[in-house]
């Protein structure tokens, strides 16, 4: 193992360095598309950090063909070519998600949770006369900002959420 | 010695088997009886392999080098002791889900659950769940997590409704975060090591620079914890697990944040002994309590209350791993199998819940105690067991964690102990206070009079919530085991020397003699 030429390449450090930076940086957009894209550019960092891993370019790792201190890695490609797989699985995954979110809604956002809305309602009801006053002069419940607010799911035909909404008499 | 052949051949089954059995029920994905009988009998055989791997497992972990490849260069199985329980007790739970939803299948028609994909993802969530619990190398074990996760993601966003694909893409995009922070720690391991084979990574972890030890160390915990839900990674649980069918819900919740635990337990134990980052987890451990049953407190919907509770009582496995002792990590072992039953137990029952009393909204659920006494029976006793109420399994775990917090005697533990107390009197409350409204008071809407919950759901859900009366009842010997299991997890050499014979850092298969030049390069 000590007689592996283990230094990287600069060049390769810097490409994972600016993949995971725009990678993370898309991670934390809301659209699936552009989150999507975040993973692949992540993912491609990672196998990139793989092939650092496994110490300098060689020869085909093939016995005869290559003299054994010339072969490159084989056990980072295998590792490697496992990752590409599997990332372009959940690429396939994630842009049907977006689709159907597409179909359903117009547009491929990450939704809040409603019920955390209510959660957070129930703390504002509770919240000392001061606050109140504020949202009563906008004349806006939390309910009325959440439906400004993207929300969707009374229009999707979905029995169950349909049913939790007409429960606080939005409709 | 016959029981040790036998079982040599035996520990590929539990992750060939389903995935065989995936391939079949899609290719018949037009005969839905043939699909049910293929995976009822899968796991139903899973389990009984499962079993005589438990015997098996206590008089050494079982190791196979798949295709005759010795360990280092190929990869291999291992069943220890804690594998062998923990392949046990989720092959029971998945069987009872398994004959839940198809029992629910039949009632409801599938509208919503399309049995055709149903049977093989699930079948390749088994197939993932047990390549985890037996992988004896770190990439192999990531190849498991993307399975179980990618049959994940297709079960929660089943049928594609609204709901499910909201709360589909906050779990899948955590759980692909969390995916490539493990993939990048792979990455560095196999940089600062030359292998990805857990038993050689315990050998060589000793010799590398201690900082990037903790590195990699670090971002083991980070990929983990996310997956365990541990308190600061925890917020998309209580978010996503919720929205799916119930079965779902209740194979995720027992399950899936379970191998994460499973993960944590192993890599600490094999990879990191030393206890480096124990203090940080018994920070982590009492905030995930605390955090998680605070969240749940303030819930008004069973699923969701119950989501919380999950949440919080990891950190209970996480305090048992923190105090690095054999006592405390047989008490995290049993809680883990404690937890696995109930919090299954209980997604399972308020499946029927949901379909007895129309909602799992407290504010809409009352009267039930009346309407259906057995159904209050069966919420009662898991739910009694979730609080750790004596003498019941929850209760035996809790009081092995507080014995050795209170053994150990540090401030640190002092707090923990004080936090897992608080943590159970919340946890009883809240449960109380869910056990107040949908079966104590009176109905706010009405509730039919009779609804016939199907014999298959109940059936599936009284064996569990039986399974989890029995853990009490074998408690004795179930925690001499889960003992034994830390003895060895914890000696830091047992797992090595099954691995590697003869101390020649070579596995038993034919290669060998061949393979001189695999390690490392």
């Amino acid at each position: 193992m000590s007689d592996i030429d283990m230094t990287p390449s600069v060049v390769l450090v810097l490409a994972i360095g600016v993949l995971f930076a725009a990678g993370v940086y898309l991670l934390l957009e809301r659209s699936l598309t552009r989150v999507l894209l975040g993973f692949i550019l992540l993912g491609n960092g990672a196998n990139l950090l793989f092939l650092v891993a496994g110490g300098r370019a060689g020869g085909a790792p093939l016995v005869g063909t290559t003299p054994e201190d010339e072969m490159s890695d084989p056990l980072v490609q295998a590792m490697v070519l496992t990752a590409i797989v599997i990332t372009l699985g959940f690429t396939a995954f994630v842009l049907a998600m977006a689709y159907r979110s597409w179909q359903l809604h117009g547009h491929d956002e990450v939704q809040d949770d409603l019920e955390d809305r209510r959660v957070a309602r129930q703390a504002a009801r509770n919240a000392p006369a001061f606050e109140d006053l504020d949202t009563e002069e906008s004349g806006q419940t939390l309910d009325d900002e959440a439906a400004q607010v993207r929300d969707e799911t009374d229009a999707d035909g979905d029995g169950v959420t349909d049913r939790r909404l007409d429960d606080e008499g939005r409709r | 010695m016959d029981l040790v052949e036998v079982s040599k051949a035996l520990v590929p089954l539990p992750v060939a088997l389903p995935l065989v059995a995936a391939g079949l029920t899609l290719a018949l994905w037009r005969h839905p009886r043939a699909q049910r009988i293929i995976t009822a009998t899968t796991l139903a055989v899973v389990l009984g392999v499962s079993v005589v791997l438990l015997v098996a497992a206590d008089g050494g972990p079982v190791v196979v080098d798949v295709g005759e490849w010795a360990a280092p260069v190929g990869i291999d199985l291992i069943a220890d002791r804690l594998s062998a329980l923990m392949l046990t007790v989720s092959s029971f739970v998945m069987l009872c889900v398994l004959l839940y939803s198809l029992a629910q299948g039949v009632a409801d028609g599938d509208d919503e659950t399309p049995v055709a994909i149903y049977h093989p993802t699930f079948m390749v969530l088994a197939a993932g769940v047990f390549n985890a619990f037996l992988s004896g190398d770190l990439f192999n074990l990531y190849v498991g997590f993307e399975i179980f996760l990618a049959a994940s993601y297709v079960l929660l966003t089943l049928g594609g409704t609204g709901e499910r694909i909201r709360a589909g893409s906050i779990y899948v995009v955590v759980a692909l975060l969390s995916s490539i922070i493990f993939l990048v720690a792979i990455a560095v391991t196999y940089a600062a090591t030359g292998t990805v084979n857990l038993a050689q990574l315990s050998e060589r972890f000793a010799e590398i620079d201690p900082g990037v030890a903790t590195t990699i160390q670090l971002l083991l915990l980070l990929a983990f914890g996310i997956k365990a839900a541990l308190f600061p990674l925890s917020a998309w649980l209580p978010d996503s697990y919720p929205t799916a069918p119930a079965p779902v819900t209740a194979v995720f919740a027992g399950l899936l944040t379970k191998v994460g635990v499973y993960a944590i337990i192993r890599t600490q134990t094999l990879l990191f002994p030393g206890g480096r980052l124990d203090d940080l987890l018994l920070w982590l451990a009492l905030a995930t309590m605390i955090v998680g049953i605070l969240g749940a407190v303030a819930q008004n919907d069973i699923k969701r209350l119950l989501s919380f509770t999950l949440v919080s009582h990891i950190g209970f496995m996480i305090f048992g791993i923190a105090l690095a002792s054999e006592p405390g990590m047989a008490a995290a072992v049993f809680y883990v199998v404690h937890h696995i039953t109930v919090q299954t137990t209980l997604f399972l029952v308020v499946g029927l819940v949901e379909r007895r009393g129309g909602s799992t909204s407290l504010d809409r659920l009352g009267g039930l105690a009346k309407l259906a006494p057995g159904l209050a029976i069966l919420f009662f006793v898991p739910a009694m067991n979730l609080a750790g109420i004596p003498p019941l399994s929850g209760f035996l775990g809790k009081l092995g964690l507080l014995e050795e917090g209170v053994a150990q005697g540090t401030p640190l533990t002092w707090a923990l102990v004080v936090g897992s107390v608080v943590t159970s009197l919340l946890t009883l409350y809240a449960i109380v206070k869910a056990w107040n409204k949908a079966f104590w008071q009176t109905p706010p809407v009405e509730i039919p009079e009779s609804v016939r919950l199907p014999r298959g759901m109940v059936g599936p859900a009284t064996a569990l919530v039986a399974f989890g009366v029995a853990l009490t009842v074998v408690a004795g010997p179930l925690y001499a085991y889960t003992e034994r299991a830390a003895a060895t997890l914890l000696d830091g050499h047992t797992y090595v020397d099954a691995v590697f014979p003869d101390g020649s850092g070579r596995g038993q298969g034919v290669s060998s003699d061949v393979a001189e030049e695999g390690e490392g390069s």
